[in-house]
């Protein structure tokens, strides 16, 4: 889904290669990634350096959305308190046995993935708009659990852990921002080879044949229900992930970090992007971190009062959300191929006619 | 048992608001087969300009009256400009659009009025009736709750089955071809039906604005108890919405009352997740199959 493979008769062995091999392939762009993003890290203040750890940890959520949604045609409006899931399954770990973070960071993965077999077995059932508002309802009763076990989960105020430490091998001036900042970017890059790899595996088509037409893929033999809890598992091992890297940057869990304007973030970041693209994640979560960013600096630089500069970028969310969806229903990721397809077509048109469109990507979003 | 009579009550009076907001997601549900998520954003925005005209000074039947008007205004402008694009495309682009609808409406309603929550007054008192030397959980407030919604209930009802504008709307709902074909106006209808459930709604908001408080995120749980109802009445009659609505009331108000008031949301999920996997076309609504 990535990368389209580009099969050129001029291209030498070794790299030709790698780009035929899909696992190699995803391994050398997130090999890749990783170099730019870690020298970036380097010239990044310490508020920069947030913002991207701050990217990283909605990047995993957004993909793990994406997958759900555009691949399998699920919608889930929920996943903000799967991330709380996740979240506090990390701070009651961290302040317990004492175990290393990736460890506790795993955990924190299955102990989501679980809870997403639970939702996932109700969502199988369920269609579209139905979907919606039962995961909807979880997004808004979840979080209400904290205060229903104030000495457990902390109640409104939550639970708070101190930072993740620095190894001392990186020397005592190493700011934390940034080792914050490369642990959240590990964890997205693990994530996209891992869900890059699924996309173009057996699964990932089993899970686009379920979206695109169930009955059709049921009478291909495929199990309908059973992988429509298999993309919830998935997307909810995301998610978990995601919360876990949200206390690695924030060293809290809070019911207040995982309200429903959290969940409609996430669903923002995989609208914008393009639905099902891991690509479009990337844009998606990079937006979703920058538009309050920029909406704040927009406030403060017009004088805008206090409560316009609070709600603007919600409102810019609300407005992207109708606004792509009105205008351009596969996001950024889609308006980018269709500009490079443009110029590509054009260099085929003059060889032979074009071609069919790929399949199933237009009629994405249907569940 | 007095403490059962009095979550009864309270679960009646609940029930009737619960029921009014489900009566709204089911006349835009049959009109369009949209799932309104902008309803809780739409009914706080309407209880917030009533709310503004009680507090610069006039009486409390004209703010409820403007609640009325502009929930009537605002949800066939809402139709109009933003719904008319996503109807009859796929469900995901219309949830997606009334979502979007739902938080930017919310932030409006921030950037114009702030985020501290502001009291909102009832019609009439809120203490309860006394019966003996027992206060019950049921206000003259709770009474004309009840009253009102059953009024809104049966005016709808009469609209539907007695007059030619209830007609045409059926007609366009349920065969917009053949409706179009006879000269119904099908979208005209559309957008009626949009305004007419945006009036029920701001009703709603009118009505349990003096419990909740009026602030931009205050009424998004009570989309989610509207929306457990109007499944659980099958999202297709109005009767069913009255039914389920009633059902949630009592179920949250024992929820709240034997369990814990936290729960009340998660009880709402429970209940939600139960139903549809029981019967996922809800209670009332008649067997249809999933179209290929």
């Amino acid at each position: 889904m990535a990368t389209r493979v580009d099969v050129s008769v001029t291209r030498g062995g070794a790299a030709r290669r790698v780009v035929d091999h899909t696992l190699l392939r995803h391994l050398a762009i997130a090999v890749a990634a990783g170099v730019v993003l870690w020298l970036i890290t380097l010239s990044l203040g310490s508020f920069d350096n947030i913002q991207l750890a701050t990217m990283g940890y909605y990047f995993v959520a957004v993909a793990g959305l994406t997958v759900l949604t555009g691949l399998n045609g699920q919608i889930s409006l929920g996943h903000g308190a799967l991330m709380a899931i996740g979240a506090y399954t990390t701070v009651k770990l961290q302040s317990g046995p004492g175990w290393p973070l990736a460890l506790i960071l795993v955990v924190a993965v299955i102990v989501t993935a679980l809870a997403g077999i639970a939702a996932g077995a109700a969502a199988a059932r369920l269609r579209g708009p139905y979907l919606a508002g039962a995961t909807l309802a979880l997004a808004v009763g979840l979080p209400s659990l904290a205060d229903k076990f104030p000495k457990f989960l902390g109640a409104s105020n939550g639970i708070t852990v101190p930072p993740p430490t620095v190894p001392s091998s990186l020397g005592a001036t190493f700011p934390l921002e940034r080792w914050q900042a490369w642990i959240t970017i590990l964890g997205g890059l693990a994530t996209y080879v891992l869900l890059a790899n699924l996309v173009r595996s057996r699964v990932g088509r089993s899970l686009r044949a379920v979206r695109d037409d169930e009955i059709a893929a049921e009478l291909c033999g495929l199990h309908v229900p059973r992988t429509q809890v298999l993309a919830f598992v998935i997307s909810a091992a995301c998610a978990g992930l995601a919360g876990g890297l949200f206390v690695v940057v924030n060293n809290l869990a809070a019911p207040g970090s995982f309200p429903l304007s959290l969940s409609v973030a996430v669903l923002t970041g995989v609208i914008l992007g393009g639905l099902g693209s891991l690509m479009g994640a990337v844009w998606g979560a990079a937006l979703i971190v920058l538009i309050p960013t920029w909406s704040d600096d927009l406030s403060k630089a017009m004088n805008l009062s206090q409560n316009v500069q609070a709600n603007l970028s919600i409102a810019i969310y609300g407005l992207v959300l109708i606004g792509v969806m009105l205008a351009a229903p596969r996001g950024l990721q889609g308006l980018i191929e269709r500009i490079v397809g443009l110029g590509r077509g054009l260099r085929a048109n003059q060889q032979r006619s074009r071609g069919p469109q790929r399949p199933g990507k237009e009629e994405k979003s249907e569940p | 048992m007095s403490r059962f009579i009095d979550l009864t009550l309270n679960g009646i009076a609940n029930g009737a608001i619960y029921a009014a907001v489900a009566l709204s997601l089911v006349l835009i549900w049959r009109a369009t087969r949209i799932l309104n998520f902008a309803q809780a954003g739409m009914l706080m925005f309407t209880t917030f300009i009533a709310w503004a005209v009680i507090d610069s000074g006039a009486s409390y039947w004209v703010g409820f009256a403007v609640a009325l008007v502009s929930g009537l205004a605002l949800g066939a402008i809402v139709e109009r400009i933003v719904i008319r694009p996503v109807e009859g495309a796929p469900p995901l682009n219309a949830v997606v659009v009334t979502l979007g609808l739902l938080i930017l409406i919310e932030a409006i309603a921030g950037m114009i009025w702030g985020g501290n929550p502001k009291s909102f007054p009832p019609a009439f008192s809120i203490k309860g009736y006394h019966v003996g030397n027992h206060t019950l959980l049921f206000s003259p407030f709770d009474l004309f709750t009840v009253l009102v919604v059953l009024g809104m209930m049966v005016l709808v009802a009469v609209l539907f089955t007695r007059t030619s504008l209830g007609l045409r709307m059926r007609a366009a709902a349920f065969e917009p071809e053949v409706a179009r074909l006879l000269g119904v106006r099908v979208a005209q209808m559309f957008t009626v039906g949009w305004a007419l459930a945006a009036v029920a709604a701001s009703l709603a908001g009118v009505l349990i604005a003096p419990a909740v408080f009026v602030a931009p995120n205050n009424f998004d749980a009570v989309l989610v108890f509207g929306f457990t109802a109007a499944v659980l009445g099958g999202l297709e009659s109005p009767q069913g919405a009255l039914v389920g609505g009633m059902i949630i009331g009592l179920a949250l108000s024992y929820v709240a009352g034997y369990i814990s008031g936290q729960l009340v949301t998660l009880g709402a999920l429970a209940i939600l997740v139960a139903v549809l996997m029981i019967r996922p076309e809800g209670l009332f609504a008649m067997h249809q199959a999933r179209r290929v």
